[in-house]
């Protein structure tokens, strides 16, 4: 449904030229929820306003719903926007026309007549909750009640799409929730396409299927968002997942970690385990299979849509090669094994 | 005070009124839209063009550099093949008008780039022409603030039409001049100051409502 081939885009010129997006590859089906992560400046914002050419890529092809828009300007490229919604962080509402005349904007601008707009915008506004709101002003409004208002201004022109910038980075949780849940249903309902871009892994976990990282401009990450959580791929992806799910060793540990083993030091490992392993006692199987005692440092459980992934914490307690057998008979049980290095023992 | 001096100041109030409506409607009517148009051609603006931008800006500075008096007597050619007549309301109009023009643009651009830019950008995103940026975001969300420009500028007309009285405008700045100044009539020196105060007062307040009414931010 979105599909960018090779996008590049470079602002200014010369030696003074920035990249904010190198060579990017991306493809969104029809009817998923695509997240892109990143940390502020990585190209976030400028990857999603290159989907409906607010920013025009220096280089590649962006198309949507299988018509190129990079080839299209004036006229043509308006008509292609009305097929893709977009919403932002700061709601952009207009602050001088009621709830009702913003979700009818985007149909005026198409030149609907005003009875057709009314039958459109009615329901809309129904089914994003507030039909009792219709001719309040935004500033009458709470921040998740604006969201609501630019979402059913970005679907009433039927979109096949919709970009979401950061949709959620200005409400608190509760209504970031609320929020999310929003978009999943309109996912499910209207088979929307949804790409969002943020910087929370929680907007990523609640509500996306597929996930890209992003780092300087160019995309480091991708996989379906239940292999993110277990095994992210890159560094950066660890770090995301580590800050988001607050699993570090303690303090005082991570001090005395070596990373290459000495003469009596025990490895400490990141567990990842999802699916059968989570209901597998494989802890109490270690000590009793290869001898090796477990010492748990951190451990939890969470729930990433329809899967549970169990995380833990712990450092493997036995002789040099009964540690590397243990590894190994976690790792052959489908356990995600990430060393993060030795602690010496006083004999 | 005797009434002949009553109906002069009566007059005076007439002519001053209709000098600052006449030119303050004129200036608005061209001022309005060359601010919209020094806006919409700044880099990286809907209609972005930075060489109209650049020369735009000059002549409007230009027109604004020059001190009112100055301008006054300088376009007196112009105002008599505008008017036929360098002297009285219509003439005083002419110099008022233009000098007001650049004012209103300057004021209506600031009025502008007050305006979010996400604003713009989400109207673009729904498939907007630079047109209907202008007429269904730009300038319904900057109402209030071109309301307090005109209102500014109706202010700075009444203090301007003034001095235009005094090069044979008429007005209440003509009349304070030559029977307030010129005859040591302090009376009507009085009279002319409070009736401005009054005016000033009043356009005010009908530019404050008028804010207050547009704007729901």
């Amino acid at each position: 449904m979105i599909r960018l081939r090779t996008v590049s885009k470079t602002y200014g010129s010369g030696p003074s030229a920035v990249t904010a997006l190198n060579n990017v590859d991306l493809h969104v089906p029809k009817g998923q929820i695509h997240g892109v992560i990143g940390l502020s400046g990585a190209g976030k914002s400028t990857l999603i306003r290159c989907v409906n050419l607010l920013e025009r890529p220096t280089q590649g092809v962006v198309s949507v719903d299988g018509q190129e828009l990079t080839g299209l300007s004036g006229t043509a490229l308006n008509q292609a926007r009305h097929r893709i919604g977009m919403i932002f962080q700061h709601f952009n509402l207009l602050t001088n026309r009621t709830v009702f005349r913003n979700v009818a904007l985007p149909l005026e601008l198409m030149g609907m007549p005003r009875g057709e707009i009314r039958d459109r915008v009615d329901p809309l506004l129904k089914m994003v909750g507030l039909d009792d709101k219709t001719d309040q002003y935004p500033a009458q409004l709470s921040g998740g009640q604006k969201q609501r208002v630019a979402i059913a201004r970005a679907l009433a022109s039927r979109p096949k799409v919709l970009l979401c910038d950061e949709a959620t980075s200005a409400l608190d949780p509760q209504t970031t929730g609320s929020i999310l849940a929003l978009l999943r249903d309109i996912n499910r309902q209207l088979g929307l396409t949804i790409l969002l871009i943020t910087h929370e892994m929680e907007v990523v976990k609640s509500i996306c299927h597929c996930v890209s990282l992003i780092s300087a401009g160019a995309l480091v990450e991708e996989a379906d968002v239940g292999d993110f959580f277990t095994a992210p791929r890159t560094k950066l992806g660890r770090r995301f997942l580590n800050d988001f799910l607050e699993l570090e060793p303690p303090r005082a540990l991570i001090e005395r970690l070596e990373a290459s083993p000495g003469e009596h030091s025990h490895p400490v490992v990141r567990l990842a385990f999802s699916g059968d392993a989570v209901s597998t006692p494989l802890i109490s199987r270690l000590a009793r299979e290869c001898g090796v005692d477990v010492s748990i440092l951190q451990a939890k459980v969470e729930s990433i849509q329809d899967r549970t992934l169990g995380l833990m914490i712990a450092e493997l307690m036995g002789p040099a090669e009964k540690t590397r057998e243990a590894i190994e008979y976690l790792e052959d049980h489908n356990l995600n094994v990430e060393v993060l290095g030795h602690v010496q023992r006083d004999a | 005070m005797s009434n002949a001096m009553l109906e002069l100041i009566l007059e005076a109030t007439l002519d001053t009124l209709y000098m600052v409506a006449l030119s303050g409607v004129i200036s608005a009517l061209v001022g309005i839209p060359l601010g919209v148009l020094l806006y919409v051609t700044r880099p990286r603006q809907v209609m972005a063009h930075p060489l109209l931008n650049r020369s735009l800006g000059i002549i409007t500075n230009i027109g604004r550099s020059i001190p009112f008096i100055i301008l006054m007597v300088a376009i007196i050619p112009f105002t008599r093949m505008l008017v036929g007549t360098s002297i009285g309301t219509n003439a005083a109009a002419v110099p008022l008008t233009i000098a007001a023009i650049p004012f209103v643009a300057r004021l209506v651009e600031g009025a502008l780039n007050e305006i979010p830019p996400g604003l713009v950008e989400a109207a673009q995103s729904m498939g907007a022409t630079p047109w209907q940026v202008i007429t269904k975001v730009l300038l319904p969300e900057a109402r209030g603030g071109i309301f307090t420009a005109l209102t500014v500028t109706a202010v700075t007309l009444v203090s301007y039409s003034a001095m235009a009285g005094a090069v044979g405008g008429g007005g209440l700045g003509d009349l304070g001049i030559r029977y307030g100044y010129n005859r040591f009539n302090p009376t009507v020196m009085l009279i002319t100051v409070v009736v401005l105060i009054v005016m000033v007062q009043g356009f005010q307040s009908l530019g404050d409502y008028l804010v207050r009414k547009s704007d729901h931010k």
